[in-house]
């Protein structure tokens, strides 16, 4: 057996890097879908605020992130959907935002200083503990069902958002539960793969995965595939050479996205040579007496 | 019999400038009404208007005779929103997008066989059938147009509301929107599309209103009388063999 699996703290980390391969991508692919790619950045540096709302009040760190970056993620979806402000420059103001109420709320705790805050910036294995391992659960419950259960739905809010209020879908209520979705998705990763870094494993696998993929569900079942790969092996190569998770989780997902890539380029031309002809043919079809 | 729709007096604005001016438009069953105009005229924002996506600052709206308010029963409306593309950021395939119109009936439980089998007649009805599983990124200009269109026709609508759905579209696939639009009509289905030219839907016009400054300026009841300037000349060169006579019995 494994030597990795020996210590409890890496099967907590490992499962946890499990449920977070396959939440992330799941969550990730209707931002990226929606072109909407950066949203869980934001969310993480809102999260950044509710980690040092807990250190002030002595409450759990994760459940305060997980409120705090709910409001914000609400917020943002009510700023987006009303047009009062341009989508980037809403999520500008999150960033600054998140990112300097964490630094300053956490300076205001007893005895807190920034350092508090390293390892929710960039994850670690060691220090998942037990009851982080449940709310990782329970999120990750909620999470799987929205973005499995409601995929019909939430795949026509972002495809086309019009035509979906149109069919009477309740368009709104199911783009807050998205943005809440989101959230939820951040809070879980940030033990791991820390805050900074949480949204490369929202939007990596899908864009990895997309490159051989002709639709959406097969989209969804290949990145959580590769959200899976990344973040079990990020996790156990961390333990082996003493690096952080995070940047390891991230970098093999990059590695495995150029592979793919380079892999899959002789692929998309071939396609872009068949569509061309078939495009041809019809014309000819329209064409003829 | 009563309209399926009906829009009295409305006014609306974009951005706090009034675009609509008091437009008066009704639809009867069975019956295809072409929106001209000029640029910025209000015919997207209309139709836009009538499928409650702009909300109206005054007059009233009515669906299959129900104020919009009210109004639940959208799987009895097919929309084709102005759209150049039917992709979005993530790859789907044909059948995916059109099988988003079946929400209208399903909301949010799972789609099931049923649902399978209307997405599968409406590619057929739209010459698709054979694209089903390619991503709509592989499609050309009039494919995406007819894609949107099938996502419309899944519920078996009673009225389709289309805007530009010619634009960008070259002759050819415009010939195929007209035919797979003329299956529609044979089967009585109301049509309100917004065009910039008639072009190969002329002969399935009954009736032309023409907007000018968010109000309606003159309506053209007989298709032989449509307007001339907003006419699309390439029109002449159709075969008048496979030009169905005009469809005057639905009025």
């Amino acid at each position: 057996m494994l030597e990795v699996l020996d210590y409890p703290f890496m099967q907590r980390a490992l499962q946890a890097a499990l449920l977070i391969g396959i939440a992330a991508p799941a969550v990730g692919i209707y931002l990226v879908q929606r072109r909407q790619a950066l949203m869980g950045d934001g969310i993480g540096h809102v999260a950044l605020t509710g980690v040092a709302l807990g250190f002030l009040l002595s409450a759990n760190p994760v459940w305060m992130a997980v409120l705090v970056s709910v409001v914000g993620a609400v917020a943002m979806e009510l700023v987006r959907s009303s047009g009062r402000a341009r989508g980037d420059i809403a999520l500008a103001m999150l960033f600054y935002g998140g990112m300097a109420g964490g630094v300053m709320i956490i300076n205001l705790a007893p005895g807190g200083s920034t350092a508090n805050l390293t390892t929710y910036l960039f994850g670690s294995v060691n220090t998942v503990s037990p009851s982080d391992i449940t709310a990782i659960m329970i999120l990750s419950a909620f999470v799987l069902l929205v973005s499995f259960g409601l995929r019909r739905q939430l795949f026509s809010v972002c495809q086309d958002e019009e035509f979906a209020r149109v069919t009477g879908l309740p368009v709104r209520a199911l783009n807050l539960l998205l943005a809440v979705t989101a959230a939820a998705t951040v809070t879980v990763a940030m033990r791991v793969v820390g805050l900074l870094l949480v949204s490369a494993l929202m939007v990596i696998p899908v864009v990895a995965a997309q490159q051989l993929t002709r639709g959406f569900a097969t989209t969804l079942g290949l990145s959580v595939g590769f959200g899976v790969l990344v973040s079990l092996s990020g996790t156990v190569t961390s333990y082996y050479a003493d690096v952080p998770p995070g940047a390891t989780i991230v970098l093999i997902a990059l590695g495995l996205f150029a592979l793919i890539a380079a892999a899959a380029a002789p692929l998309s031309h071939r396609r872009a040579r068949a569509a061309a002809a078939g495009a041809a043919r019809e014309s000819e079809v329209v064409a003829a007496p | 019999m009563e309209p399926v729709i009906s829009l009295s007096g409305v006014t609306a604005e974009l951005g706090g400038r009034p675009v609509l001016r008091g437009v008066d438009l009704t639809v009867g069953p069975g019956e295809v009404v072409a929106l001209l105009g000029p640029n910025g005229s209000g015919k997207s924002t209309s139709v836009r208007a009538a499928v409650s996506q702009i909300p109206l600052t005054g007059g009233e709206l009515r669906l299959f005779g129900t104020p919009v308010r009210r109004f639940r029963a959208w799987q009895r409306l097919g929309y084709v929103p102005q759209r150049s593309t039917a992709a979005g950021g993530v790859p789907a395939t044909v059948r995916e997008v059109v099988a988003a119109g079946r929400l209208a009936r399903r909301g949010l439980r799972p789609l099931g066989r049923a649902d399978r089998a209307a997405v599968r007649d409406a590619l057929d009805q739209v010459g698709l059938a054979d694209r089903a599983g390619d991503p709509v990124d592989s499609l050309s200009g009039g494919q995406h147009q007819r894609v949107l269109i099938a996502r419309a026709l899944t519920t078996a609508p009673e009225l389709l509301i289309m805007d530009e759905p010619l634009a960008g579209v070259d002759l050819a696939s415009q010939r195929i929107l007209a035919d797979t639009l003329r299956e529609q009509v044979e089967r009585g289905v109301a049509v309100l599309v917004v065009l910039h030219e008639l072009g190969p839907l002329e002969p399935l016009i009954d009736r032309a209103v023409v907007l000018s400054g968010g109000r309606v300026e003159r309506v053209v009841e007989h298709s032989s009388e449509l307007p001339a300037d907003h006419a699309c000349h390439p029109h002449d060169e159709l075969d008048p063999s496979v030009v169905p006579p005009l469809q005057t019995g639905i009025l």
